[in-house]
């Protein structure tokens, strides 16, 4: 054996800093099982204890839909054609719920989790990505409700048609998981410097879903605010809303340059959160 | 050829003092700056040395500064130094916790650390549960659990409770399973740091059996940091000395034991004495107290032999009236025995008198003592008191492997003598 190949033989090397990008997959991969392990984890220790159990992940949706029903359509009179207004605000509800369980989840990744970073290494990534996957799970048992509503209000007589490009809604969805993934992981990263973040991420939220078209169709808001249409129509996540009920109700319209849009955001939030969130996890245990 | 299973280049490691975040904006744009116009960072150029007790100029310290080290492969290498020397950060840029801030590390195998064990257990899930998501932390697949489950189980001792959430298992029932999760690790370089300081006595010779066999028996390699030389001593092979950051002797673990607490500049087993030492009746001339047989400068073992030399000039005639006492203290003040040299034979005589006391080996437990002297005048009178006069500290020597490597109860351990009929 020579020198130069015993060099070469290193099964890693740990240097202060990562590489521009660097997205181990296959490290990932060796750690799948933690990743379901701490899906299995998020998943049940929310209703170990609880009296109700799995069912709390329908009562948030199903009352702040009721309580939209109430104020947006009944009291400030907002038309939502011939769909029943509670399924449309369900519809939105529930897509707009899996982005922020996302951005809020993973937005808090280094602080919460600072106890068991600074013990133990595993691929970082997998903490944030267990977040994406678990609310997926909550998103799939809150779909499984939105069914039985439109089931139901089928048979009350409602007009439902079913549209085909429902088949591009996992599609759709996991695009709603990958940006709330990326802003995640960006602020995550700074929040270890700068906790002011934390704060605006909690209000930021809530401001931002009034611009994102949950409770109100897009044209509505063109039509009432000319001027501040470009807000809603700038904001990537409110065609994501506008075309998951298209999807889901046939309703409203579909903007092929918004999606491109959209996907085009989506990417370049989606790398830059992983840049900064890769050159984070090296070293955040020293200042978090 | 040696087989290198670890190699550390340049290691450092910068730490920010203060707090973290006013003037964190001003530092890194100032980084930032320098970095577009592809300059250093300017922050690297400043920082002390790692010493908490004196005042720094800067900002930055540095807890690391350029480490280079070896391991080979089965070696079991202890890291020692005193608190804030640089063993955990060395440890936490071993197991990727935080990456260094120069140099690098190289390895041909994978490192597992039990830094601290019970990590990422959640209270909420039961036993069983837990160990599967642990050992997943710890970077086992569930195929390798699946396999070991029953040995862990059985080797923590939990098999009752093993389908209870752990939040309702007391403090030791926690350790005891992490533990055996941990213990069937099995990567090629375990870095364990101080899991010696918990636990019982029981538990804690698990532990070093444990260890014991991954080292001995699988030839892994293992990196051990402790306070505890007798367990340092007993298990490892080299050892490296920190001090303020930077590596002061890598060597046999005899070499590193004994550099490490003869470098204690506390430890001052000789005194010389000053005009204030002066009577009318005598001079205090010189107290030292070393093992039989070796400098003052080297440690005192609890298996030497202790000698206690003490130097008085007596300037009375009368000789027969003086004696000196001394009372033996222990770190908490309070006195164990007086002793003195009041017997006829070895009274004081006139001019020089070189006095020796010699403390059988094994006497003392490990730990520091204080010496209070007096001279006395007709067995009654103390002329001159003078407490605390010189201190001394005892150290453990090494133990063979297996036995209780904590510390005994009590200051001194007379050996006395057994007499065993049976039958």
């Amino acid at each position: 054996m020579d020198k130069s190949n015993i060099e070469n033989e290193w099964l890693f090397e740990i240097t202060p800093k990562n590489k521009f990008f660097s997205l181990n997959f296959k490290e990932i991969w060796q750690y799948r099982d933690l990743l379901l392990l701490f899906v299995k984890r998020d998943i049940i220790t929310v209703y170990k204890q609880t009296v109700l159990g799995p069912l709390w992940y329908l009562i948030q949706p199903l009352f702040t839909s009721i309580t939209f029903t109430i104020i947006f359509n009944n009291v400030a009179g907002i038309k939502t054609g011939s769909i029943p207004p509670f399924l449309f605000n369900l519809a939105g509800i529930m897509v707009w719920n899996y982005f922020t369980a996302c951005l809020t989840g993973t937005s808090d990744t280094f602080k919460s989790n600072a106890g068991i970073f600074g013990k133990v290494y595993f691929p970082r990534i997998i903490t944030p990505l267990s977040i994406v996957i678990s609310n997926l799970i909550k998103f799939g048992i809150q779909f499984g409700i939105f069914i039985f509503f439109y089931i139901f209000f089928y048979f009350q007589g409602a007009h439902l048609q079913l549209n085909i490009s429902i088949l591009f809604f996992p599609i759709l969805i996991s695009f709603m998981g990958i940006l709330g993934l990326g802003l995640g992981m960006m602020i995550s990263s700074m929040v270890t410097k700068y906790r002011d973040l934390n704060n605006l991420v909690g209000f930021g939220v809530q401001l931002l879903m009034y611009v994102s078209a949950v409770m109100y169709p897009m044209e509505l808001i063109k039509e009432k605010l000319p001027k501040f249409g470009w807000i809603v129509e700038y904001n990537p996540l409110a065609y994501v809303i506008e075309t998951s009920r298209y999807m889901l109700l046939n309703i409203g319209s579909v903007s092929i340059l918004g999606l491109v849009y959209t996907m085009a955001v989506t990417v370049v939030v989606f790398f830059s959160g992983l840049l900064v969130f890769n050159r984070t996890e090296k070293s955040f245990i020293d200042t978090v | 050829m040696k087989d290198i299973i670890l190699k550390a280049e340049n290691i450092s490691k910068q730490y920010r003092l203060g707090q973290v975040g006013t003037g964190t904006l001003s530092h890194d744009f100032n980084r930032w700056w320098h970095k577009i116009r592809g300059k250093e960072d300017p922050y690297l150029k400043v920082g002390d040395t790692n010493d908490r007790s004196t005042k720094g100029t800067s900002d930055y310290v540095w807890a690391l500064q350029d480490i280079n080290f070896e391991v080979e492969r089965g070696e079991v290498l202890g890291i020692i130094g005193k608190n804030g020397a640089g063993k955990s950060t060395l440890l936490k840029i071993l197991s990727k916790v935080t990456a260094p801030t120069t140099g690098s590390i190289k390895s041909r195998g994978r490192i597992a650390s039990l830094l601290e064990v019970g990590t990422g257990f959640n209270g909420e899930m039961t036993g069983r549960e837990n160990i599967f998501l642990n050992g997943a932390i710890l970077g086992m697949t569930k195929k390798e659990i699946t396999s070991k489950l029953d040995e862990i189980i059985e080797f923590s001792g939990c098999e009752r409770y093993i389908d209870t959430p752990v939040k309702r298992y007391s403090s030791g029932m926690t350790v005891r399973l992490a533990f055996a999760v941990a213990a069937f690790l099995e990567p090629e370089v375990l870095v364990v740091d101080e899991v010696l300081a918990v636990g019982d006595a029981e538990f804690q010779n698990k532990a070093i059996g444990k260890m014991q066999d991954i080292s001995k028996g699988e030839g892994r390699t293992v990196l051990f940091v402790s306070h505890n030389m007798a367990a340092v001593k007993s298990l490892c092979t080299r050892g490296i000395v920190l001090e303020h950051g930077k590596v002061k002797l890598i060597g046999s673990i005899e070499k590193a034991v004994s550099y490490y607490l003869s470098g204690d500049s506390e430890v001052i087993n000789q005194k010389i004495f000053g005009p204030e030492y002066e009577t009318n009746e005598f001079k205090l001339e010189k107290i030292s107290i070393n093992g039989l047989g070796k400098s003052i400068e080297e440690p005192l073992l609890e298996s030497d032999k202790i000698e206690l030399k003490t130097i008085i000039t007596l300037k009375e005639n009368k000789t027969s009236n003086y004696h000196i006492t001394y009372h033996l203290y222990n770190e908490m003040g309070e006195a164990l025995f007086s002793f003195s040299n009041v017997s006829e034979a070895d009274i004081l005589k006139h001019g020089y008198n070189e006095l020796t006391c010699t403390f059988p080996a094994s006497f003392f437990q490990s730990g520091q003592f204080y010496l209070s002297f007096f001279f006395v005048k007709d067995k009654r009178e103390a002329l001159f008191v003078e407490n605390d006069i010189i201190s001394f500290t005892i150290v453990d020597g090494s133990r063979d492997l297996g036995v209780y490597m904590g510390r005994e109860p009590g200051y001194i351990k007379p050996q006395f003598n057994w007499l065993l009929k049976s039958n």
